[in-house]
């Protein structure tokens, strides 16, 4: 058992350490006062410098901003229906409507939104189009976590407070919903992240205008590497390292999102 | 008042399920569709398509509905090479993160009860960064001038081989793909893991099982149902990845998400993208089916 077990520790250690070494180098590397990513040579906080002063980059965050909330709020919201409908009723059509989104390749969605949006709605693709892609995508997320909370709690507080007379508005909001709250923020602070990485379904609902944060760095990556690519790609990796910490503090079932 | 207790509740039922439904029904159902029926016309003389009737005074040309991408896809053995060559990258990333996976996995579900969510968190926050970010990583480490290439380099050449170039390679663009994709499998490994009864193991033990009979006759097909919603998860995403050939890959490692995106943002065939989409959407399908059909609980021996 214990001859197991070291064999086991270092097999985990190895998948740890690959798992974290890359974006540690780039965390590092941002730091570094060199164009190349190769040597280090010194301490720099140029590369941070330089990004504040990158206009289109700041436009490109403030737009990313705009979207993540929107798609984030309208995902929260239908979201947290779709869960508690398919927790609480024996729906056919919903889950698998909820949950296909999340489970096939990203590109399909780009594509099939795509086409949408430019066939049937005549939408200009930009904000507005993003958005509303974010959205469908999101939705089966937070549906998931809120479906997981609701799995765990004791049915006889709700049949409680029915018995009591509570009408069905009375008990979502008196009852279900204060219980539901740390899955539902959870499910939002989820979204906003989600939204805010997107790049394939980005890619392929972004008009032509706008400049978007996932689309300037592969922008980045594909022209130019500069070491202000890791600068940006640190502040996003705080920004979206706090959200998930303080998701997973307030929802243990964030966690089980992806085994389902 | 049972019959307004009722009433309120079929109106609370379709207050809840009404907006989501409605919302995925225009903006995913109808999306879905809209792609099946583009893959049936013809593609328009500058990009996008032909309209379906032919306008007044047109002689020629090419309108309404056609089957002609989905011969054009089947007439060309470069496409089945592409699907092929896709599938085998699937398979080989799928398998390189179950290996990685599950002594990670086996880990966490044997560690101390108050350790294990923090470890699972632990595999899921580099999952939380920017997706873009973490293929990026790889471009510093496999680059030609890292302290990983000099090394590798260095190695093969006391052992009298060539130096490789690691990064825009097929072998780049495995390591991102299992980068990128390790922690859906961990976590369904782990879930399945977990739920395993020590005193099973134990009573292995006591009739005379070594370690490795124990994990092969015990936890292994045990843990079947894991290993293949995990590779599921894996594969699916993989057969559909456009980013990662996009950025780590060479001229030569084109996949079906490249093709797909080449149709729409590259020649503007958006007729044969939807029919290169469609085909993923049947592959997807008919991988789900084989992995809920082979995860399904009787499939686990008995004995």
């Amino acid at each position: 058992m214990r001859r197991s077990n070291i064999w086991l520790w270092s097999a985990a250690a190895l998948a740890y350490a690959f798992l974290y070494i890359p974006l540690l180098i780039v965390v590092v590397y941002s730091f570094n006062d060199s164009k190349l990513n190769a040597e280090w040579v010194g301490f720099t906080l140029s590369w941070y410098v330089a990004l504040f002063n990158n206009q289109e980059m700041l436009t490109a965050a403030r737009n990313s901003l705009i979207i993540a909330v929107s798609a984030s709020f309208l995902a929260t919201l239908l979201g947290t229906m779709a869960g508690l409908a398919i927790h609480r009723y024996k729906l056919k059509f919903l889950p698998v409507l909820v949950f296909t989104p999340v489970a096939m390749p990203e590109i399909l969605l780009g594509v099939a939104l795509l086409l949408f949006f430019l066939q049937v709605l005549n939408l200009t693709l930009g904000m507005v189009s993003i958005i509303i892609a974010h959205t469908t995508f999101c939705i089966g997320f937070v549906a998931i976590i809120v479906r997981a909370r609701l799995q765990g709690m004791d049915e006889s507080i709700f049949e409680a407070a029915r018995d009591l007379g509570a009408s069905p508005w009375q008990t979502f909001r008196l009852i279900t919903l204060p219980l539901i709250m740390p899955a539902v923020v959870a499910g939002a602070l989820m979204s906003f992240t989600l939204s805010i990485d997107d790049f394939v379904i980005t890619f392929f609902t972004k008009g032509v205008g706008e400049p978007i944060l996932p689309i300037q760095i592969y922008t980045m990556i594909k022209v130019a590497v500069t070491p202000e690519v890791n600068a940006i790609s640190t502040l996003l990796m705080l920004l979206t390292l706090t959200l998930i910490i303080i998701a997973a503090k307030l929802d243990s079932g964030i966690l089980r999102r992806e085994a389902k | 008042m049972i019959k307004g207790d009722n009433k309120a509740n079929r109106i609370a039922k379709w207050l809840v399920s009404g907006p989501p439904l409605l919302f995925l029904l225009v903006f995913f159902v109808a999306p879905s569709l809209i792609m099946l029926f583009t893959s049936l016309r013809f593609p328009g003389e500058f990009g996008g398509l032909a309209p379906i009737a032919a306008p007044a005074g047109a002689v020629h040309g090419e309108y309404g509905l056609t089957l002609e991408t989905y011969q054009f896809f089947f007439s060309d053995i470069l496409y089945a090479e592409i699907f092929l060559k896709s599938f085998a990258v699937a398979a080989a990333s799928t398998l390189i993160c179950l290996i990685m996976a599950y002594p990670l996995a086996l880990l966490i579900a044997r560690s101390e009860k108050r350790f294990r969510n923090l470890m699972v968190l632990l595999v899921v926050l580099p999952f939380a960064s920017n997706f873009l970010i973490r293929i990026y990583a790889w471009m510093i480490i496999l680059g030609p001038e890292s302290v990983f290439s000099h090394f590798i380099n260095a190695v093969l050449g006391a052992f009298g081989v060539a130096p490789v170039t690691l990064l825009f390679s097929s072998f780049a663009v495995l390591v991102g793909m299992v980068y990128v994709h390790l922690p859906f499998m961990v976590l369904p490994l782990y879930t399945n893991l977990e739920k395993h009864d020590p005193a099973l193991l134990d009573a292995a033990q006591d009739l005379g099982a070594n370690a490795w009979q124990r994990f092969w006759r015990v936890t292994w097909p045990l843990s079947l149902p894991g290993v293949f919603s995990g590779s599921a998860l894996v594969f699916i995403p993989v057969l559909g990845m456009f980013a990662v050939p996009d950025i780590l890959g060479g001229t030569g490692d084109i996949l079906i998400g490249n093709l797909i995106k080449d149709q729409f943002l590259g020649t503007r065939d958006w007729p044969f993208g939807s029919t290169l989409s469609i085909m993923l959407t049947l592959a997807v399908l008919a991988i789900t089916g084989l992995a809920a059909w082979l995860a399904r609980p009787a499939a686990i021996p008995e004995k």
